[in-house]
């Protein structure tokens, strides 16, 4: 039986073949001899330009001429010739041959000299040596991390702590461990560069918002919602954060962070903070922004901060809640595949953090250090103060600039100079101009910490009046 | 496969890499393992969502509840299903110097991994074949330790400035005019944390425009430096000089994608040992290539600095090669200098750019004087000008036992990946549950070692890796050696279908070095 229908199939066929009309078959014939053609010819590579023959790649080789590895670099430059500092960089400190008294580091509680944290350290380095020979995964996690981390909850009140062996790392390995590709990022315009850098390996999309512009990123959010509606299945799975710092590097200025919140909850965004200026400086017992403004730290999501300012140590650390916090122990990278902080380091911070819990009112005593100073430094001329009255790192900016950038560097590197020459140590802010995303003007950065008395600090000011007199005038 | 090349005298002695094939029924019992565990996973997921079974999971908060989600439930299911079950292997916690041997802290689980509770009781003396401690610098007491004493002593822990700022002290101008001396270039300089040198200064050397021909299998710091850069990334098979080749033929002839513009500058990135194979680059061909095509070579020693070579000075000592034919030399101080922190080494305009254009000079604070002091003693004890010849015999002790290790560990029948002069020696375990099991038994038996398995090497190729040390003395050897051995018959790790003539019982010599039979 299927022989048969077999063969009528056949027939059909073959009838369907004398019935069609001419163009039909003629169609069809070019076609099929078109696949034949495709098949058989030979496969068509894109990369490839057949046209070249071997003597004319190599001649090509010969010719390629690269560029030079590095472009050199002006003798003159001013980051080129660093300053020596001969001995400890604590609140005396001998700079290229010169004893000053320090303006220049972030010591902020004194802690660089404390004979109990250097005690601490020793003990450390007698019972451990000094490197940990591994990551935290290979045996590099020593029973003083452990304690370090679990001190460090316990301080900032938070379910747990993850500490790092950097602290640029610190938050340039957090941000992307959390946000990936096709997640959203509202950034202040004035963040540091770790954070920009974590951005960049992050490959999210950025949004900028003027500084402290609350109202600017609100207009940013707004317009995201409306982009939501558009397309709410994508809106589902689009995390977004907002980036900020407590007390900010480049300006010196804080962070409005109870707005910052009402606009967490109506917007549905998370918030990564940078406390790196504000932890041990801000808060009645030195516990960063949240203190100050008396915010439930649980509100926030990630708070970061590294112990190279207050704690006077290396390193940093991120903390809150372990949901967060666990999942960096095997997606942070700068955790992961780096070697654990130095046990010495980590049990300098501990001894840090002890004295920081024991003594509270420093932090009263360096906020009124930071008020007189920023009150002495009014009204000099050519020069004008930027940061807040209780941040202990503010920028001395050119009033009015000469025009061009090279040489307002010049004019301050000549205000540094002259300040240095009569025993005050201070440094120009440090970028790299073509890196930045929003270079920020030059600018002398003076540092106000514990251990300077209230004679220095009025020394240091009329120092810099005079400075400010001879050579802008 | 096994290479012995001496290929037209570019290279000076036997070049031996071997990596022995996946035994085919090996191969498909690791596919079968790790089938049954995601079907487990998938059922205990289940059952977690149906609250069946107890979520141990930490949760979202309840004011959060409606914000999106943070993670992805899939990214984590590897994490749930199969990580946690062997957690235990790793981030084990220590008590003591990483020497040779450790103190560890131990610890017990009563909810399969999800908790840890630490029962106060320390293991003692576990031979550490773990720690990347290969010339024994990783010590409480001796000349390295008193020195960085009495320098924490003056100095204080921490610096709380950066290079270009108030940061740098005359230590680290001590410290990086010693390391320039040691590696033979002229001038060097050195950075906090080494994945941290990588990450922040290949992109000051290279931008858009630029290629970068990258290893198969790079470091991820050398990833994200890439990354970072804005380059073209190509990627050539590993240590394979044919493909390398082939890459860079075709990107000098054709030119940038689409714009056919030719490429402002060829980087090449790759690593004296790989850490997860034990290869060692094939350098007097890469230095051969990059000669040819005009390119640059960036090499990263992070483990073969200190741990190759007659005097311990890398992979260029070991092949004997000329330190100024490699443009950029990096390498970090964590593994066999006992201390944390990297270093770049090369010609003076280089290190000059540097200076100004890293992101790390600029915005990262300088290393912590103790550790620096650290660093500058034990290199000028590798170098003998402390007066002793105690980095010499360390450097000796570490190629010594490196060969014997080696060697015994293939007479006994198991797959080792890797050159066999390179220290770091990768033990291949393929199955799923082999991993948990071997650091278990291993731990049991007094003896830490290191299991990596997925996502750190590809999903069937899993192992476990020694890193031996000159702090290793011939009897904590044998003693590892015969508990290996005994593990090995007990979780059937004796893959190999090779066997090596055992070499009669005589103490080590040079020159008495057999060949391999198939």
């Amino acid at each position: 039986a299927a022989g048969v229908g077999q063969q009528w199939v056949l027939v059909e066929m073959v009838q369907a073949f004398y019935e069609a009309p001419a163009y039909h078959l003629i169609l069809e014939g070019i076609l099929i001899l078109w696949i034949i053609r495709l098949l058989f010819s030979k496969t068509y590579k894109l990369q490839e330009r057949s046209d070249l023959t071997l003597k004319e790649k190599e001649e090509l080789i010969e010719e390629w001429q690269p560029e030079p590895l590095v472009p050199p670099v002006p003798k003159d430059h001013p980051a080129l010739n660093y300053n020596i500092v001969s001995g400890p960089p604590t609140h005396i400190i001998t700079v290229n041959g010169k004893e000053c008294i320090n303006f220049a580091s972030f010591n902020f509680l004194g802690l660089l000299n404390n004979e109990k944290v250097k005690s601490a350290a020793q003990a450390s380095l007698k019972k451990y040596g000094v490197g940990t020979c591994g990551p935290r995964g290979f045996y590099g996690t020593f029973d003083v991390h452990l304690e370090l981390e679990e001190r460090l909850a316990k301080f900032m009140r938070t379910e747990e702590a993850i500490i790092y062996s950097y602290g640029f790392a610190t938050i340039a390995s957090a941000i992307p461990a959390y946000s990936k590709r096709g997640d959203i990022v509202f950034v202040d315009e004035a963040a540091c560069f770790a954070i920009q850098k974590g951005l960049q390996a992050s490959r999210s999309n950025i949004k900028l918002f003027k500084h402290n512009d609350m109202a600017d990123l609100e207009r940013l959010l707004k317009e995201q919602e409306s982009e939501d509606q558009k397309n709410p299945r994508k809106a589902r799975v689009t995390r977004r954060f907002i980036v900020v710092e407590g007390l900010y590097m480049n300006t010196g200025d804080i962070c409005p962070l109870p707005e910052l919140i009402k606009l967490k909850y109506k917007y549905k965004v998370r918030i990564f903070l940078e406390e790196s200026l504000s932890f041990g400086v801000l808060g009645a017992h030195g516990r960063g922004i949240t203190e100050h403004f008396g915010i439930n730290i649980d509100d926030i999501d990630l708070i970061s901060a590294n112990m190279e300012n207050s704690l006077a140590s290396i390193g940093g650390f991120c903390c809150g809640r372990s949901f967060i916090i666990d999942h960096q122990r095997l997606s942070g990278q700068g955790y992961c595949f780096s070697a654990s902080l130095p046990p010495l380091l980590a049990a300098a911070a501990i001894e840090a953090l002890n004295i920081m819990e024991d003594n509270p009112d420093i932090f009263q005593t360096l906020r009124a250090k930071c008020e007189r100073i920023h009150k002495a430094l009014q009204g000099i001329s050519g020069l004008k103060v930027v940061g807040e009255s209780f941040s202990p790192a503010l920028h001395l900016q050119l009033e009015e600039s000469c025009g061009s950038r090279e040489n307002d560097v010049k004019l301050l590197k000549r205000v540094v100079d002259y300040c240095m020459n009569s025993g005050i140590a201070l440094t120009q802010a440090r970028y790299l101009e073509k890196e930045e995303k929003c270079l920020p003007p030059p600018s002398i950065r003076v540092v106000i910490t514990v251990e300077q008395t209230e004679q220095e600090l009025d020394k240091a000011a009329s120092l810099l009046k005079e400075a400010a007199q001879s050579v802008l005038n | 496969i096994n290479h012995i090349v001496h290929n037209g005298g570019l290279y000076k002695r036997p070049f031996n890499e071997a990596f022995e094939e996946t035994p085919m029924l090996v191969a498909v019992l690791t596919y079968v393992g790790y089938g049954v565990l995601t079907l487990f996973g998938y059922l205990r997921d289940f059952m977690r969502q149906w609250k069946i079974e107890k979520c141990q999971n930490a949760t979202e908060r309840e004011e959060q509840k409606d914000f999106v989600p943070l993670y992805q439930d899939f990214e984590n299911f590897y994490n749930r299903n199969l990580y946690m079950r062997i957690r235990d292997s790793w981030n084990r916690p220590i008590c003591s110097v990483p020497g040779a041997k450790v103190d560890m802290m131990e610890r017990v689980s009563h909810d399969y991994n999800w908790t840890f509770t630490y029962t106060g009781r320390v293991i003692k003396d576990i031979i550490n074949m773990g720690s990347y401690n290969y010339l024994g610098f990783a010590q409480k007491t001796g000349a390295c330790q008193e020195a960085a004493a009495k320098v924490l002593s003056q100095y204080g822990a921490g610096v709380c400035s950066t290079r270009q700022e108030m940061g740098n002290l005359d230590k680290h101008e001590e410290l990086e005019k010693l390391v320039a001396r040691f590696l033979g270039v002229e001038s060097a300089m050195a950075y906090g944390m080494g994945f941290a040198t990588n990450s922040m200064n290949i992109p000051a050397l290279v931008g858009k425009g630029c290629l970068i021909l990258s290893d198969e299998l790079n470091h991820a710091s050398l990833v994200l430096g890439a990354r970072l850069s804005g380059a073209t990334i190509r990627i050539f098979k590993h240590n394979n000089m044919q493909s390398l080749e082939k890459l860079l033929k075709d990107a000098i002839v054709h030119g940038q994608p689409r714009t056919r513009r030719p490429w402002k500058k060829i980087l090449i990135l790759v690593e004296g040992i790989y850490s997860m194979e034990g290869s060692i680059v094939r350098l007097p061909e890469v230095i051969a290539l990059k000669k040819k095509y005009k390119s640059y070579l960036y090499l990263d020693e992070a483990h073969s600095i200190g741990a190759l070579g007659p005097s311990g000075r890398g992979v260029v000592d070991y092949f004997g090669l000329n330190p100024e034919d490699v443009d950029v030399m990096m390498g970090t101080f964590t593994k066999s200098f006992g201390a944390a922190g990297g270093y770049i080494g090369g010609k003076k305009e280089l290190i000059d750019y540097l200076r100004t254009y890293s992101h790390s000079a600029a915005y990262a604070t300088s290393m912590s004087p103790p550790v620096v002091e650290q660093i500058i003693t034990s290199v000028k004890c590798i170098m003998g000008e402390d007066g002793t010849t105690i980095g010499k015999a360390r450097v000796q002790q570490l190629a010594e036992n490196t060969r014997y290790f080696r060697r015994r560990l293939k007479e006994m029948g198991f797959i080792i990946y890797g050159n066999e002069d390179s220290p770091v020696v990768p033990l291949m375990l393929y199955m799923p549950a082999k991993i948990g099991a071997f650091g278990r038994e291993m731990l049991k038996r007094n003896i830490g070692v290191v299991v990596v398995g997925f996502p750190a090497t590809p999903i069937i190729e899993s192992r476990a890796r020694f890193c031996l040390s000159a702090a290793h003395t011939k009897e904590m050897l044998d003693t590892a050696l015969k508990e290996i051995n005994e593990v090995g018959d007990l979780l059937q790790l004796k893959y190999s279908r090779r066997r090596l003539v055992p070499l009669l019982d005589r103490p080590f010599d040079e020159t008495t070095y057999e060949e391999t039979e198939d």
